[in-house]
């Protein structure tokens, strides 16, 4: 994951209540995050339990990772309200992140899918002023502007607005809560 | 300016002396709890970041209860007891509540009541979502993840974004005979649906609050994640300090909300207005009334969970299940081995409640999670196929009590007592005598 640099990429489009099934299904949380080839397959189902007419809107039916592949060719997800409901999974974020994911833009997210975002340092959730799961189609090219709180969709000419990241700002910099922690001196370095 | 009353734990809790909606603060945290399945990762974490070696910050405070994959064969499932285990002697931890010791206890959101661990005033977190429970208590108590309990168990510290609150008033100074807590959330949940309190507080309050007992209050702040809330609160009264006195040695301080406080939204019900509350498959805010759904076909009936399985469920469910035969399969799950004793001595015109179960036919199970969560195949009361069940449990998502095909309703211990005498979803009121006329 990136810090709240600018960040260019193709979109990934979502409707609403986007739970954390949908987003790894339990039967493959058996894998551990540890191992570096156990892992990858984290990425491989990351989004694997939402349903195909809903994968990639306003088409469907196109998975975020292609059949085989380990990442995905998207960096950005754009979704619709509470993003990330349901468990406390934090394999969530972390299965987002090992598909190659950067950001995801949502009008507002389940709040422990989101601390778990930005407090592991997978993803960098930014919370869009409107639901632009309607105005965003899937292959988009869009780029994060966090300094001026705008999203620029080069593909189609349009610019909408994004919250600051506010008091997380300097966690997701850091690159999660115990780099943050290290940085200010909060718990020794390594 | 006035705080709410989860303002000002929070503020007690950290630098400032007071704090406001939006700001992000670090608190000192008194309780940490985690679990069979979120423990181990958290422990990884922890170990990871801090080393192998590396004390937990403060081990009279963190509070290890083994409850959601107990009493299976499943081999990952006992790796993580084990690992529990290993970590609690290691850390020398006076709080762990061992499976198949004398401590176990079972679901962990009831064990941390019965075990002193919900005081007024303090800040709990939990690695589970259903943390909110202790609010019952006017604690702070809300769920997060691996990466933070891992970051507490090092440093007893963690960053909470503070909350906007939603205040939620009852009017009437008693439960209708009829009506339970579970009624009035599922009502509110479907009012306000399932993001309605995302980041928000949930606070209860009026004179209806201060005529439900400790359990209902309980029922209630149990399932505000259900609405997407970070944490639901009642303020403190002569029956919590009763209930937490006779289970804690330590001080504790309650606070109270101030009365100019600052709220979000405010809410207002009547309990002589609200009537028994169904939610249909597949989420907790698809609401109907009992009445509506009367004689929705069913296969199963489960009463169990930190929702449903508490000592007064029971007491409600055996009122309407004694001295009837039972249409559906019913399964009975007390939360912990505290509620699971009491069922024997408690009776019901002088028959034990565990009695009045068994003359009906019901299963009974182990305290524990059991088939709230789905779980191992081989858990106790799980939808292995496409069966239809109504439940006192908290969620009804796709999947969430073992296969996708099955459907789940959720509702009140009565609710659920009723249809299982019938076969069909059944409004309790039919079986409670003051209302009938
Ligand atoms: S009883 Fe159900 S909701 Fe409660 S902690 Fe266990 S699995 Fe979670």
């Amino acid at each position: 994951m990136s810090n709240a640099q600018q960040i260019e990429g193709k979109a990934f489009v979502l409707g609403k209540n986007i739970d954390t099934d949908q987003i790894i299904p339990a039967e493959h949380l058996v894998y551990s995050l540890d191992d570096p080839e156990e892992r990858k397959f984290y990425g491989r189902y990351a989004l694997s339990g939402v349903p195909d007419a809903e994968s990639g809107l306003p088409e469907g039916n196109t998975p975020l990772v292609e059949e085989d592949k380990f990442e995905s060719e998207y960096s950005i997800i754009v979704g619709g309200p509470n993003f990330g409901c349901g468990s406390s999974r934090e394999h969530a974020p972390a299965s987002l992140d090992i598909a190659g994911i950067q950001a995801i833009i949502a009008p507002t997210f389940a709040r422990i899918f989101y601390r778990n975002s930005v407090d592991g340092g997978f993803v960098i959730p930014y919370e869009s002023l409107e639901d632009l799961s309607s105005k965003v189609a899937t292959g988009d090219t869009l780029r994060i502007d966090p300094q001026n709180r705008s999203v620029h969709n080069i593909t189609q000419d349009e610019t909408y607005e994004i919250r600051p990241l506010g008091s997380v700002a300097d966690i997701v910099q850091a690159g999660g809560i115990f780099e943050f922690a290290r940085k200010e001196g909060m718990i020794p370095c390594h | 300016m006035g705080m709410t009353l989860t303002e000002k734990i929070l503020a007690n809790h950290s630098d400032s002396s007071s704090v406001e909606p939006g700001e992000s603060v670090w608190v000192d945290v008194d309780v940490l709890m985690t679990h069979d399945v979120c423990g181990p990762p958290s422990i990884g974490i922890f170990q990871k970041q801090f080393g192998e070696d590396a004390r937990v910050w403060d081990k009279e405070k963190l509070v290890i209860i083994p409850d959601h994959y107990i009493f299976t064969k499943d081999k990952y499932a006992n790796r993580n007891v084990d690992i529990l285990r290993g970590f609690a002697a290691d850390q020398d931890l006076p709080y762990f509540y061992d499976v198949g010791s004398d401590d176990y206890k079972g679901v962990c959101h009831i064990a941390l009541p019965e075990e002193g661990f919900t005081r007024p005033g303090e800040v709990l977190f939990g690695t589970d979502s259903h943390t909110c429970t202790a609010g019952a208590f006017g604690q702070f108590a809300t769920g997060i993840g691996n990466t933070d309990a891992a970051f507490i168990m090092g440093t007893g510290k963690l960053w909470v974004k503070v909350p906007e609150t939603m205040r939620f008033d009852f009017e009437g100074t008693s439960m209708p005979p009829y009506l339970m807590a579970k009624d009035i959330i599922l009502q509110i949940i479907g009012d306000i649906g399932v993001d309605g309190a995302t980041y928000r507080t949930m606070e209860f309050g009026g004179p209806g609050i201060t005529a439900m007992t400790m359990e209902d209050r309980m029922t209630l702040t149990n399932m505000v994640i259900e609405a997407g809330g970070k944490n639901g609160v009642v303020e403190p009264d002569a029956k919590t300090e009763a209930y937490v006195r006779e289970r804690t040695d330590k001080d504790f301080e309650p606070v109270y909300s101030d009365a100019d406080a600052t709220y979000h939204s405010r809410y207002s019900y009547n309990l002589e207005d609200m009537v028994p509350m169904v939610a249909k498959p597949h989420s907790p805010d698809n609401k109907a009334t009992a009445l509506e759904l009367e004689g929705t076909k069913l296969d199963r009936a489960y009463i169990g969970s930190c929702t449903g399985g508490k000592l007064s469920d029971f007491e409600a469910a055996a009122e309407i299940i004694a001295g009837n035969e039972l249409k559906l399969d019913t399964y009975i799950v007390p939360a912990t081995t505290e509620i699971a004793d009491k069922l024997e001595t408690h009776t019901l015109n002088g028959k034990p409640l565990i009695q009045i179960f068994r003359d009906a036919g019901c299963h009974i199970g182990q305290a524990s999670c059991a088939a709230c969560l789905g779980g191992p195949s081989d858990t106790f009361g799980r939808l292995n196929n496409a069966e239809v069940c109504i439940s006192t449990t908290n969620r009804n998502y796709p999947g969430r009590m073992g296969s996708k095909e099955a459907q789940v309703y959720l509702a009140s211990p009565y609710t659920v007592a009723a249809s299982a005498v019938t076969g069909k979803i059944t409004d309790p009121r039919v079986f409670i005598q003051e209302t009938v006329i």
